[in-house]
């Protein structure tokens, strides 16, 4: 008889063919993306373009004409604040619009305003339960369709920026509404109408019904939530959005109804992050740009894999548990699905869980709270991974530069002050706002009595909050009660300014790099194709996430493992 | 102005085809190939809704097995999770009072609550546990009910995938037609 809690062959099996399916997809995917954002013809032209050039039309737009990086930068946030208001709008007046099943009533300003930066920043966090708040209308025709532009935005700013470390002495980076509707229509939509079938044939929800109810064997009346939610999981995962159509997210039997289901929902995470990492080594003429960038991904991937589950599999002295503790996670998912799902949507700004990462062991919790402040460069957010670890990558490649005495330089590029400037704030802006934002909050009695837990716990909560939303995670140490007016602005502020304080460096990078010659590798380049830059960049990350974190995860969740270890509780 | 105006532009002509012809094609296309599983694998008796195979009631008769506890006590509109941290006292006194509920050996799925609190699962260990008091309030013989737990334990997906579990809410019908 096996145990919750032993280690069996299947859960090995089971990451094998995670890992397998990642290499697998990567490289076809990668070699696609590169494709369609060139507007070279690929095997969905024939069908597609069509489409594309009716939304072209519909929309007034000209997808060859050129922008400059200012330019783009306009255009992506005047898209994005706009539609923003937009879904905050229909929020406010769902009562009166059509497809209200249950008659929910207006999302009340703060928590409406609080889900349309969430869901605009790509972040989905959640200070409400779907089924109990947010009608069909608002879900499908606000919620998804943000959940395909915000990633699309990702897929774009990362395209742009490959485009400038790519070209030489160009003074433009793209075209906003090319990049745009050219991710959603060749990549994110037809992927998610194969992972929405199958999906749906295992038994994750589709329907416009009204919620019946049952009588159960014991003879109470039980409601069954229902809605659109197979069409919405598979952008919410593929997109790396993860807000759930359901409070309880992709724990929910109707988002997630089996392994399989799950097994799905956590590998398409990490697929387009991926590919996009291999499509930039495309565009460099050598791939290995991009799988030294790909390994230092995995890897970081694979530890926090591994000290997570290990935690998990660990007892619980506190509780007077003998065995791993099974308290938020489902029996159809055991130990190691749970872990994997937790590091991989931390990892990725999915935030989708399968789990509730409140009741991870201290150890298991400090995982996603490290993968997220390290800003989320573990294959990252759709677009939002790569472009977050290309910051990194210049600032390896500028530390390099300085060990050696000569002026860096990425892709016979020099990288100059203006570059690492840029880059400086990218990594620090989300960092700043979330030690400010959680130092505030603790010196604000009124904040503390959301809290659902004591002790360091209490802390890892509000940590994981202001950490979540600056990384524009999404995913929850959910026992907060984050529906206030304090926690729907200020974590609005911090998702808002995590966003966009990366992507305006980001473009003015690649509006930069753009205009640059580039010169060919001498023997004093410092080759970023190889081994050795792989290791460098890991240690950067690590190193800038450690001085930057480490003071306050000692104060939550590492006071918090001794203490469990002593048999404290609070 | 005119960005503005471009952007809106841009935004209505997405949501048409991300927010309205997605969502709708999709679910003519899930209607029409899996209708019991787009409409929430609904278990019908004579016509009667009696729940779904995915969604766990509350059992508190001693002659049904119990399915894990619930922090939302099965409520599903919304449900919810304790998200009780990892030295909480509550969620200790929670696990004793379960220990008294299920006994001192009970699996930890029992001792524990789930994280949709409707988790329509139990290991087939946490099955097995509770066969002596089904058996008894059934006046059944333990062997019977213990081979319809074990019928009723569904093995990881395609031999591999996730945890083997048993169906509550399958496993108490089961029982009731057993007579």
């Amino acid at each position: 008889m096996t145990q919750a809690g032993d280690v069996n062959l299947r859960d090995f099996l089971q990451l094998a063919l995670f890992v397998a399916g990642l290499i697998a997809v990567t490289p076809p995917l990668g070699r696609f993306m590169a494709r369609v954002f060139s507007g070279e013809p690929h095997f969905l032209s024939r069908v597609l373009t069509p489409v594309e050039r009716g939304i072209y039309r519909l929309s007034g737009v000209h997808p060859v004409h050129e922008m400059s990086w200012k330019a783009y930068a306009v255009a992506m946030l005047a898209f994005n604040i706009l539609g923003g208001a937009v879904l905050l709008v229909m929020e406010m007046t769902q009562a009166w619009l059509p497809l209200n099943p249950q008659h929910l009533p207006n999302v009340p300003f703060p928590l409406a305003f609080n889900t349309a930066v969430s869901f605009v920043t790509n972040t989905n966090w959640q200070a409400y339960s779907g089924e109990a708040t947010m009608s069909c209308f608002t879900q499908m025709a606000g919620l998804a369709v943000h959940n395909f532009v915000s990633a699309a935005t990702g897929i774009a700013i990362a395209v742009a920026l490959a485009r400038g470390l790519v070209r030489k002495q160009m003074s433009t980076i793209g075209n906003f509404w090319a990049d745009l509707t050219r991710g959603i229509l060749y990549i994110l939509l037809p992927l998610s109408i194969i992972i929405t079938i199958v999906l749906a044939q295992q038994g994750v929800v589709q329907t416009f019904a009204d919620y019946p109810t049952a009588t159960t064997l014991e003879g109470a009346s039980q409601q069954i939530p229902l809605g659109p939610i197979a069409s919405q999981m598979a952008i919410k995962q593929l997109g790396t959005n993860g807000g759930g159509f359901l409070g309880q997210n992709s724990a929910h039997p109707f988002e997630n109804p089996t392994p399989l289901t799950n097994f799905i929902e956590v590998c398409v995470i990490f697929w387009l992050g991926s590919a996009l990492v291999y499509m930039f080594g495309l565009k460099a003429g050598d791939r290995r740009q991009g799988w030294a960038i790909w390994t230092a991904m995995f890897v970081l991937f694979l530890a926090g894999l591994a000290v997570l589950w290990w935690a998990e599999l660990q007892p619980n002295p506190a509780l007077g548990l003998t065995s791993a503790s099974l308290e938020g996670k489902e029996v159809r998912f055991g130990q190691f699905n749970s872990a994997l799902f937790a590091t991989v949507t931390t990892d990725a700004s999915c935030g989708a869980v399968n789990m509730t990462h409140d009741s991870l062991s201290p150890l298991g919790g400090l995982v996603p709270l490290i993968n997220m402040m390290l800003g989320e460069v573990i294959f990252g957010g759709v677009g939002a991974g790569f472009y977050g670890m290309l910051m990194f990558v210049l600032l390896t490649v500028f530390i390099a530069g300085l060990m050696v005495g000569r002026t860096p330089e990425y892709l016979g590029k020099k990288i100059e002050a203006r570059e690492v400037t840029w880059a400086v704030i990218a990594v620090l802006a989300p960092a700043v706002m979330i030690l400010c934002g959680s130092a505030l909050t603790m010196m604000y009695p009124a904040a503390l009595n959301s809290l659902n837990n004591a002790g360091p716990h209490g802390l890892s909560e509000v940590i994981y909050a202001f950490t979540s939303a600056a990384a524009n995670n999404g995913s929850a140490f959910a026992g907060l009660n984050a529906n206030t007016g304090w926690y729907n602005y200020m974590l609005a502020l911090n998702m808002f300014v995590g966003r966009f304080a990366i992507i305006i460096p980001v473009l003015a990078i690649a509006g930069s790099l753009a205009q640059k010659k580039a010169s060919p590798p001498s023997s004093g380049t410092f080759p970023t194709n190889g081994a050795v830059f792989t290791i460098l960049l890991i240690s950067v990350v690590l190193i800038v996430g450690a001085l930057t974190f480490f003071p306050v995860l000692s104060l939550g969740p590492i006071v918090e493992h001794f203490l469990m270890q002593a048999g404290r509780t609070f | 102005m005119k960005i503005i105006f471009q952007s809106l532009r841009v935004y209505l002509v997405l949501t048409l085809l991300t927010g309205i012809l997605y969502p709708l094609a999709m679910t003519g296309v899930a209607q029409l190939l899996f209708p019991r599983q787009s409409n929430g694998s609904r278990i019908m008796e004579s016509s009667k809704l009696i729940g779904s195979d995915l969604i766990a009631q509350k059992f508190e008769n001693p002659k049904y097995f119990w399915p894990r506890p619930s922090a939302a006590d099965y409520a599903t509109v919304p449900s919810g999770a304790s998200n009780k941290g990892p030295t909480a006292a509550d969620l200790k006194k929670s696990i004793d009072e379960r220990r008294e509920k299920f006994g001192p050996n009970a699996p930890i799925d029992l001792l524990t609550a789930s994280g949709s609190g409707l988790d329509p699962h139990i290991s087939p260990e946490a099955g097995h546990s509770q066969i002596p008091r089904v058996a008894n309030a059934r006046n059944l013989a333990p062997e019977k009910v213990s081979a319809l737990v074990d019928e009723m334990t569904e093995a990881p997906q395609l031999g591999f995938l996730g945890e083997p579990r048993v169906n509550v809410l399958r496993l108490n019908r089961a029982l009731d037609q057993l007579r």
